[in-house]
């Protein structure tokens, strides 16, 4: 899935109110922004939602279709796999933070220096971009792991890792296109020094763009990172990570679907809604690239 | 055109030597070397430390790096990918026909996207804002969202358990059915998009208005004047989309005990043998790196401005 905006907004970022009414009045960002506050609110309040201990083990109870004891059923030792996605929801917010934290902070800061740097710090930085970028997505992060050893942070170093080119690329390629501009050269004639106008001028217009990229990566980020656990090499069970939580149910899929049904939906809807967020996102804050 | 596949390959050598350094300092960056793995809890320690220092010497471990590189590019431009340590045989053996069944399961699996993607996105262009629009649009929304393991075990889940329509195990071509459909479809939802867009921007040029004034009729108009050239900006994708099918295949593989590489690779990390692990990186990397050259150069042949270009 490439994720490269061609087009960097010029247009001053509108004030934040008009912004979040623009952004209220579009569906795709209402239905996509209350999955995600849903999400949020659960992952704060998880332990008075949760009815039950999610690493709590009840061999009794062990894959019991949903009832009105436990809502989504049981997994195979009898713990309640509602309170089990409950918890889950804590594990899926902090990969989508500390993926994309890692990506878009080396990533912008890698682009910024290409796009203002010398040309020589241009054509390192840049040749070091197009090595990541030679590998897919998926065998750049298996590397990583390969060398750091599964578990939920390496997981989550790697994908951050994985995702760096694509923003030392957009945010070159803005960069390149705002030193251009009148304000640039301006604050430049004022005797503004390199760095200032780089972290003062430069990037306040580059973050449209960058927001936007954000929104679509980190869906994308929470779906490899679910797809390391479930082959192994993520978040290592019993921690309720949702992709974790399908590796021992898959083998239990032709007696108890529910205890596949749950996680794998829960997934589903998440990584939909910030899709959904990304491209209500897209419409507010660059509404050329709308249909 | 020679001077623009001349520029390309010329391009491609820092990518080759970057992805031998990063492929080779894999193996140095590992905590544990590979031949004290294999050994630890096996034998007394005076046996191992022995048997350690003779393995370390045959593969060449008490070299400085800059040496150990170099032998490590000589052994594989000579073919040989080293011994898997777990599978105590050369990993090329190994590969070899897993190989062979990934690059099966990713050309099927891209021909379910092609042809479901790009039937889904004409149809969207040409029907635009209709329901058929909205519904393309909506699935391919979904596609994006789901999790490729998933969106297999729900196959197995509707066909294996519920409808009964393939075994649970199946055998010959039908194993390759639900693995190829569960990547495909996936994959099309992105595919759809781009060709509904760029069978949009088609439709709406001037030469396609000319030939509806002569009185082509639609059909012929979208399959014969535009399509071609909608179908340009499509394959450049397919280039980066062989490398998503590689990615999925890692994943999709393992599920349907799919013997490719990609559920060796799963394997290769947990057992930490590295030589195998290497060479599946490697050798994906390689596929992935010549597949885009084809697709550039493709690209560049069928339209000339993006010689110009660059």
């Amino acid at each position: 899935m490439s994720l490269v905006l061609d087009e960097p907004i010029m247009a001053t970022p509108p004030r934040w109110r008009m912004f979040l009414l623009r952004l209220l009045r579009n569906r795709s960002a209402l239905v996509g922004g209350t999955i995600l506050l849903l999400l949020v609110l659960s992952a704060l309040f998880a332990p008075l939602l949760a009815p039950y201990d999610p690493f709590k083990v009840n061999p009794i109870q062990r894959l019991r279709p949903p009832s009105w004891d436990h809502f989504m059923g049981t997994d195979e030792v009898g713990r309640d796999l509602f309170s089990r996605l409950i918890f889950g929801t804590r594990y899926f917010l902090l990969i989508c933070v500390v993926t994309a934290s890692i990506s878009a902070s080396i990533g912008t800061l890698l682009g910024l220096l290409a796009g203002a740097g010398s040309r020589f710090v241009e054509n390192l930085i840049m040749r070091v971009i197009d090595v990541m970028l030679a590998f897919p997505y998926i065998l750049m992060v298996l590397v990583v792991v390969a060398i750091l050893g599964p578990s939920l942070w390496t997981g989550m170093v790697s994908i951050g890792i994985a995702g760096i080119p694509g923003y030392a690329r957009l945010v070159r390629s803005a960069v390149l296109t705002v030193r251009r501009e009148d304000y640039v050269l301006s604050a430049r004639a004022l005797g503004a020094s390199e760095s200032e106008i780089l972290f003062g001028t430069i990037l306040p217009n580059v973050v449209s763009p960058l927001i936007v990229y954000l929104a679509f990566s980190m869906p994308l980020a929470a779906l490899v990172t679910s797809s390391l656990s479930f082959i192994g090499l993520g978040t290592q069970p019993p921690a309720p990570e949702w992709g974790a939580m399908l590796v021992n149910s898959r083998t239990y899929l032709f007696s108890a679907w529910w205890a596949v049904a749950g996680p794998g939906m829960a997934l589903f809807i998440s990584i939909f809604g910030l899709n959904i967020l990304g491209n209500g996102l897209r419409d507010v804050l660059d509404p050329r690239s709308g249909r | 055109m020679t001077q623009y596949v001349a520029k390309r390959l010329l391009l491609l050598i820092p990518v080759v030597i970057g992805i031998l350094l990063i492929t080779f300092l894999m193996k140095a960056l590992i905590p544990t070397d590979a031949v004290t793995a294999m050994y630890s809890g096996q034998l007394s320690e005076k046996d191992a430390a022995e048997a350690i220092a003779t393995l370390r010497a045959k593969y060449h471990l008490d070299l400085p790096w800059y040496q150990q590189f170099f032998i490590y590019v000589r052994d594989l431009l000579q073919g040989d990918f080293g011994d898997s340590i777990r599978l105590r045989k050369p990993v090329m053996e190994e590969l070899g026909y897993r190989y062979v069944n990934t690059i099966i399961l990713t050309l099927a699996s891209l021909g379910i996207a092609l042809v479901v993607g790009l039937t889904a996105g004409i149809l969207a262009a040409v029907k635009r804002n209709s329901w058929l629009d909205v519904t393309a649009t909506t699935v391919g929304l979904f596609g994006i969202s789901m999790p490729a393991f998933f969106f297999g075990l729900l196959l197995i889940l509707v066909f294996a358990v519920w409808l009964r329509w393939l075994p649970v195990v199946p055998k010959g071509n039908l194993a390759l059915l639900l693995p190829a459909l569960a990547l495909g479809l996936i994959e099309a939802a992105p595919i759809s998009q781009v060709a509904r867009t760029s069978m949009i921007d088609v439709l709406s040029r001037d030469y396609i208005q000319a030939a509806r004034a002569r009185g082509a009729s639609e059909l012929e108009l979208v399959v014969r004047h535009a399509l071609p050239n909608a179908l340009i900006v499509v394959l450049t994708l397919v280039g980066l989309q062989i490398g998503n099918l590689l990615g999925g295949a890692f994943i999709i593989e393992s599920i349907f005990s799919w013997h490719g590489i990609g559920e060796l690779a799963v394997n290769a990390i947990q057992w930490r043998d590295f030589a195998l692990t290497q060479a599946i990186i490697l050798i994906s990397a390689a596929t992935y790196l010549v597949v885009n050259l084809v697709a550039d150069i493709l690209y560049a042949w069928l339209d000339p401005r993006v010689e110009l270009s660059t």
